[in-house]
């Protein structure tokens, strides 16, 4: 049977057993289609891709819990992992059942209401893996009845939701050499996207889409140009080689135009440009590709040779105003962008923290480095630090205050060369940052951008910066952690909070919302473990 | 090497032993392959020291300095004694696995680096070694009339307390002696506010405390002014000067003021002698290294 007829096969198959299990009502068996990923705002009660939908807004219809009634909310069940590290993952929700993902790549289905565990699957990583940032995992993608996980040693597997099975586990790159994954797969048109991670250990980057049922390779969008591809150019001798620009967050897609979009990382060394002259591309760039092919449409590199590790890998959100059809970040550099979506063109770069490492703009608007903020020897201070003035904490668009928000750290760092040689699966930063003793304390909060005018609108401090994401919901509220176990719920439209609840553990995770017979819920992770809250 | 590849080493040195050793050559063979990893292998090689201090850089300068010279929470590495271990073992263990009980992490677990192999920690025991001092510092100070002073006239006690005995608004100095250098020290007397104390490590703090001044003024309209001693976007908790608990919910205070200058009063040379401080820290750095 060739691969056309197979795909039609399995549509007719995926079509007539969603029928079946709608016809009986039973949602904790319903399929997830892919006419369900593109309509998630239809139903609002699940949670069915990383960011909540396609345009990765981080937006939660449900309203049941609002700002008149939020500073009833408790606690309804907390489960916890047992493992330590950090723990990033936003679970999925689908038809009563939540699909997490914890450190050390483990995989757990939890029931939705009372938090009790359904199966667990802990991934058996070899015990050499270079991860660069912790043994993190953000969380699973679904498509019909299979998970979708992307592992610290570089693998996909396909998981069956029901019971845990593995359905196929391929390697997809060679994790001695520094590669692996920390993202939620995306499902896009029938494909498995993931990036890679590595840019720590001098890789060379790609985004991969594989087919679902079987684990094959679609394509690969080499985010390092080779010889043969256009950008290659911008690469010193055989700097590219080990160019790094990983793609290590969840990217976002628009089905109006079919177009995917994909940040990319810092380029390799992270903090020495010296060995690798020229922009870099497509490091620290947001990629636009055809889902289908893999081909680049166009692209926009934020920072070009980049010396800082201001991966621009932040989720880019779609936003609409009025005919304007706008994709929006809030890099890690410092400046918020709004880019026209179809063309990429830059509309409006605006400060958004604390910035020193540009003092001008270039023809078509894009903050350009001034020569004194490369790294020295002797070390000077550059704002904001190697952390950003946000990083991969996922921001949220709200489509009713029409506000974006995220959680900024203004942070000034010492950066200094320190030249080292690559050796394959070996760290490669060529640099040493640190935050000078002499500096004021770091600033933390989180702050509501209007993307029209690029500016703040408020801000909520948080006493020390914090690696919570945030999440809008259509009840007028805004959630979010703090470094000190807080969760935290705002009112959207003036930042006042409303209620909080101490948690025992920082937030390293960005929360989510959804709904099961009829109660909502707001779930994020803290410390070691996952707390799902609700109305009493 | 890797951990990976040290095992594979031993594996090789048990298929090379012969069939007819003893179970006792046996143990011989494997006690002398742990020993072995308690010796530097790349001790002395200029190579590998210098390739430790760039690791050095991006591993541990963030709280050693970028020389190793110590910062304001990590310990002067140049010294010969470390309080932690001096021989190449200890050191590599320290680096490896952190120090408990301190804020030294494990490799790895600090947020900063990646994580090194065991060669690269080597790199980093070999480049401290080229840097080590050749002999203890001269003692520049009294450490018995030091401590009179710190328990006497200098009323350091009042707020500090060394080895249990003292006040508790400013941070226990049982261990600053060897946790800083002697400049930081003097820094830290004579120009308190310029640097708080950014994460100094106590035993009984998991999280860093800077001891800024905080001011709040009660439900009650009463003003009670303290150093921080944890806080929260919602609570906090603070000492009073006069060591006194009190924890608060923000949103019940009147009013919350907080300073960077510290409480610690700035000991001029008018107030206290050049002499009379290097016989305090002299003490403290006799008390640090107990």
């Amino acid at each position: 049977m060739n691969s056309a007829s197979k795909s039609i096969r399995d549509k007719f198959v995926v079509s007539v057993i969603w029928l079946f299990l709608c016809g009986w009502g039973s949602g904790a068996n319903a399929q997830v289609t892919e006419q369900r990923l593109l309509n998630s705002g239809k139903e609002p009660q699940n949670w069915l891709m990383y960011s909540g939908d396609y345009a990765g807004r981080r937006f939660s219809g449900l309203d049941q819990v609002n700002a008149g009634n939020v500073h009833s909310l408790v606690a309804k069940w907390v489960f916890q992992t047992g493992a330590t590290g950090k723990f990033e993952t936003t679970p999925l929700e689908v038809d009563g059942v939540l699909y997490a993902t914890g450190q050390d790549d483990r995989v757990f289905a939890l029931d939705a209401r009372t938090g009790r565990p359904i199966w667990l699957n802990q991934y058996q990583l070899p015990g050499d893996i270079r991860p660069c940032c912790g043994r993190v995992n953000r969380g699973v993608a679904i498509l019909g009845d299979k998970l979708f996980l992307a592992t610290l040693d570089a693998h996909l597997l396909a998981l069956d939701a029901k019971s845990g099975n593995v359905l196929w586990d391929v390697a997809t790159a060679d994790y001695t050499k520094g590669y692996s994954y920390t993202l939620a797969p995306l499902i896009v048109n029938n494909s498995v996207i993931v990036g890679v991670s590595g840019g720590e250990y001098g890789i060379r980057g790609f985004i991969d889409a594989y087919d679902p049922d079987t684990g094959k390779r679609k394509w690969r969008f080499n985010t390092v140009p080779g010889p043969d591809e256009a950008g290659h150019e911008t690469w010193e001798a055989e700097s590219w080689k080990i160019g790094g620009a990983p793609a290590w967050m969840t990217g976002t897609y628009d089905p109006v135009t079919d177009q995917l979009f994909w940040p990319t990382g810092n380029p390799s060394p992270s903090n020495r440009g010296e060995g690798r002259a020229g922009d870099n591309l497509y490091s620290n760039t947001l990629l636009c590709l055809n889902p289908e092919t893999g081909k680049l449409n166009w692209y926009f590199q934020f920072t070009k040779h980049d010396e800082h590790d201001w991966d621009a890998t932040q989720v880019p959100i779609m936003i609409d105003l009025g005919d304007k059809h706008l994709i929006a970040q809030a890099n890690r550099n410092g400046f918020f962008y709004v880019l026209d979506r179809k063309t990429g063109k830059l509309m409006s770069a605006s400060a958004y923290g604390k910035t020193t490492w540009s003092n001008g703009k270039d023809s078509e608007g894009r903050p350009v480095a001034t020569k004194e903020s490369s790294p020295t020897l002797k070390g000077h201070t550059v704002c904001p630090g190697a952390l950003g003035t946000t990083n991969w904490m996922s921001p949220s668009f709200d489509v009713q205050t029409g506000l974006f928000y995220v959680s900024a750290r203004d942070q000034c760092d010492i950066f200094s060369t320190a030249p080292q040689p690559y050796e394959a699966g070996h760290a490669y930063y060529g640099s040493a940052y640190f935050p000078s003793d002499e500096a004021e304390p770091y600033v933390g909060a989180l702050r509501a951008i209007d993307p029209q005018s690029g500016q703040v609108k408020w801000e909520f401090s948080h006493p020390s910066p914090t690696w919570s994401g945030v999440l809008s919901t259509a009840g007028g509220l805004v959630f979010t952690g703090d470094a000190e176990g807080n969760f935290i719920a705002l009112d959207a439209a003036s930042g006042k909070p409303l209620w909080h609840f101490q948690m025992g553990g920082a937030v390293y995770a960005s929360p989510m919302a959804f709904a099961v017979d009829g109660k909502e819920y707001i779930a994020i992770a803290a410390g070691s473990s996952l707390y799902a809250f609700g109305l009493p | 090497m890797r951990r990976t590849g040290f095992l594979s080493f031993c594996h090789l040195l048990l298929r090379a032993i012969p069939s007819g050793t003893t179970g006792i050559g046996l143990v011989l063979v494997i006690t002398s392959v742990a020993v072995s990893q308690t010796r530097n292998p790349l001790a002395g090689n200029p190579k590998a020291a210098k390739a430790g201090e760039f690791e050095f850089r991006i591993n541990c300068a963030l709280c050693h300095g970028l020389g190793a010279r110590g910062g304001g929470r990590g310990p002067d590495l140049t010294r010969a004694h470390k309080r932690h271990g001096d021989s190449d073992g200890e050191m590599f263990r320290n680096i490896s696995q952190g120090i408990p009980g301190t804020v030294m992490p494990a490799n790895g677990t600090n947020g900063q680096g990646v994580g090194m192999t065991d060669e690269e920690i080597w790199q980093i025991v070999t480049y401290l070694r080229s840097i080590q001092a050749k002999a203890p510092p001269k003692s520049f100070g009294n450490a018995v009339h030091g401590k009179e002073l710190f328990y006497g006239d200098a009323n350091c006690s009042g707020c500090h307390m060394v080895a249990g005995k003292g006040g508790r608004v400013g941070p226990d100095l049982s261990s600053v002696g060897s946790g800083r250098t002697v400049e930081n020290l003097i820094e830290s007397v004579r120009n308190p506010s310029r640097r708080l104390a950014w994460g100094l490590t106590e035993p009984t703090k998991e999280f860093p405390q800077e001891y800024e001044t905080v001011t709040v003024t009660d439900p009650d309209g009463q003003e009670i002014k303290g150093v921080t001693l944890n806080e929260d976007a919602f609570s906090l908790q603070m000492m009073d000067t006069a060591g006194n608990l009190h924890l608060f919910e923000k949103d019940k205070l009147r009013s919350i003021k907080k300073s960077r200058e510290s409480l610690m009063p700035k000991y001029e040379s008018s107030t206290l002698s050049d002499q009379d401080l290097h016989d305090i820290i002299a003490f403290l750095v006799s008390a640090g290294q107990k």
